[in-house]
């Protein structure tokens, strides 16, 4: 890539840092410059937001028609899966599997809501009501 | 930002291991490396799909190599006593980093992204193979060099200990890292044994690595199954896949078609020291296929946007990538001759 062919596109990290490339003049001798981001790489990170907001809205709808615990909805939320919530919390993740139905999720004691909870970084009310404002 | 216990120099790099690495050694006394030099020492240049392993819901690929190995593989090569430390313990952890920081001895920290305060929300994956410089601490808050970031940043306690102590694949369990204190600088001979090491192991990684998913050879594995994707994974999937392909390679931390330019970069500066003229010429042959990356990646961009949606645009797509597969080949092959000839 020429130094001139950088793209100068708006990108999320140009909002706060340029990024650093490496560049070559029309000799083909190398230097660095800077971009404010790159549309193609842009888009490409939208298209992942767009999955993960997808994901949110549809352990909403679960939730919402009780096939699934609120866990599920803050789980796609913070972007996490059952190994990286297993990891957090320290649960096995067959109990988090537990923890993700409607009846098992009525059975967690205060100290594990609490725990969800603060992963979530939500209050426990809101844990177990999740779209109370919203409605 | 007046730092209080060191003159550390920040440094703005393109891949944030090279950056450590470059920064930290620059700031023990090995001042001839460059963010180039070490990308190639360390052999940074990889690629492999991983077939059975999925990221986010799509293709596991990776543009580079294991995290951690530039750093490890740069000091080896240069005679560098390295450290390195994980902990179980978070009050050990910060209390070991506070001592080396009261001290004056900015040291490295492997973080996850997810908490990063400083980075902008959308870049926030759970993507734990992140590396940056603690140079200092000032109450409860630490200076931090970050070689994406321009400048300095800081972190409060609390927020350090959360990203050190990330959870999920690579988490970095607290570790840290940093060379020897007061080294001596390297000699050209060093350097030139070091080079010459590097650009070996990146030819055996690219051109003879096991089966058909890594190296040269599982470029071309990712271009033929993309041709699959289409009627595979129907159009939405196939699209998340390219969409993907595309952060892997242009992303912070990973940016593997800029990693051809660094390489391109790296060959360049390691004439002074192999005086092999041929090297120019591989130079551009990688920052030709540097472009063919970001070319495709426009093409991919076509198809994630929805602009283009037939078979034949993913079979163009595909094509493109076996076409830079034979082009690397080549680079390889040609690098590899050269190198053997060198004494």
């Amino acid at each position: 890539m020429k130094k001139e062919e950088i793209p100068q596109d708006n990108g999320a990290l140009g909002k706060i840092a340029k990024e650093l490339t490496y560049v070559v003049d029309e000799n083909g001798n190398y230097s660095t410059g800077q971009s404010t981001g790159w549309e193609v790489k842009t888009e490409a990170l939208n298209v992942a937001w767009q999955d993960v907001e997808a994901k949110i809205e549809a352990a909403k709808q679960k939730v919402l028609s009780g096939a699934a615990s609120p866990i599920l909805y803050f789980m796609e939320k913070k972007i996490m899966d059952l190994n990286i919530l297993a990891s957090y919390t320290g649960y096995w993740k067959w109990t988090i599997k537990k923890h993700l139905t409607p009846t098992g999720f009525q059975k967690l004691p205060e100290n594990k809501l609490k725990k969800y909870a603060a992963l979530f970084e939500v209050s426990v009310e809101e844990l177990k009501n999740p779209f109370k404002q919203s409605e | 930002m007046e730092l209080q216990t060191s003159n550390f120099k920040h440094l703005q790099a393109a891949h944030c291991e090279n950056g450590v690495t470059t920064a930290l050694l620059g700031h023990y006394g090995v001042h001839k490396l460059t963010e180039p030099l070490a990308f190639g020492i360390g052999s940074g240049l990889f690629y492999i799909q991983l077939p059975f392993m999925k990221v986010n819901g799509g293709p596991a690929i990776s543009f580079r190599t294991m995290p951690g190995l530039i750093f490890k593989r740069t000091c080896k090569s240069l005679g560098i006593p390295v450290t390195r430390k994980k902990y179980s313990s978070r009050q050990k952890a910060m209390a070991d980093l506070d001592e080396r920081l009261a001290a004056g001895r900015p040291t490295a920290c492997q973080v996850g992204v997810f908490y990063l305060t400083y980075f902008p929300k959308e870049y926030r994956f759970h993507f734990n193979a992140h590396n940056l410089i603690v140079v200092d601490k000032q109450d409860d808050n630490y200076v931090i060099s970050d070689p994406i970031m321009e400048g300095l940043v800081t972190m409060n306690s609390y927020e350090l200990e959360r990203v050190r102590f990330a959870k999920g694949a690579f988490a970095p369990r607290g570790q840290l890292y940093y060379p020897g204190d007061n080294l001596t600088e390297a000699t050209d001979e060093q350097l030139r044994r070091a080079i010459i090491t590097g650009i070996k192991r990146n030819c055996r990684d690219m051109l003879h690595i096991p089966g058909s998913f890594g190296g040269v050879s599982g470029i071309a594995y990712t271009g033929r199954q993309i041709k699959k994707w289409k009627t595979k994974l129907g159009d939405e999937k196939a699209r998340s896949y390219l969409a993907q392909l595309v952060r892997m390679q242009e992303e912070i931390g990973t940016g593997g078609g800029g990693f051809r330019f660094i390489y391109g970069a790296f060959l360049q500066q390691a004439h002074p020291y192999l005086k092999n003229d041929e090297l120019f010429d591989i130079s551009k042959q990688f920052t030709a296929t540097g472009d063919k990356w970001r070319d495709a990646a426009i093409q991919a961009s076509g198809i994630y946007k929805g602009r283009l949606n037939t078979q034949a645009d993913y079979d163009n797509m595909g094509d493109r990538l076996i076409e830079i597969s034979a082009l690397e080949k080549q680079a390889f092959q040609q690098l590899k001759a050269l190198i053997g000839k060198v004494k």
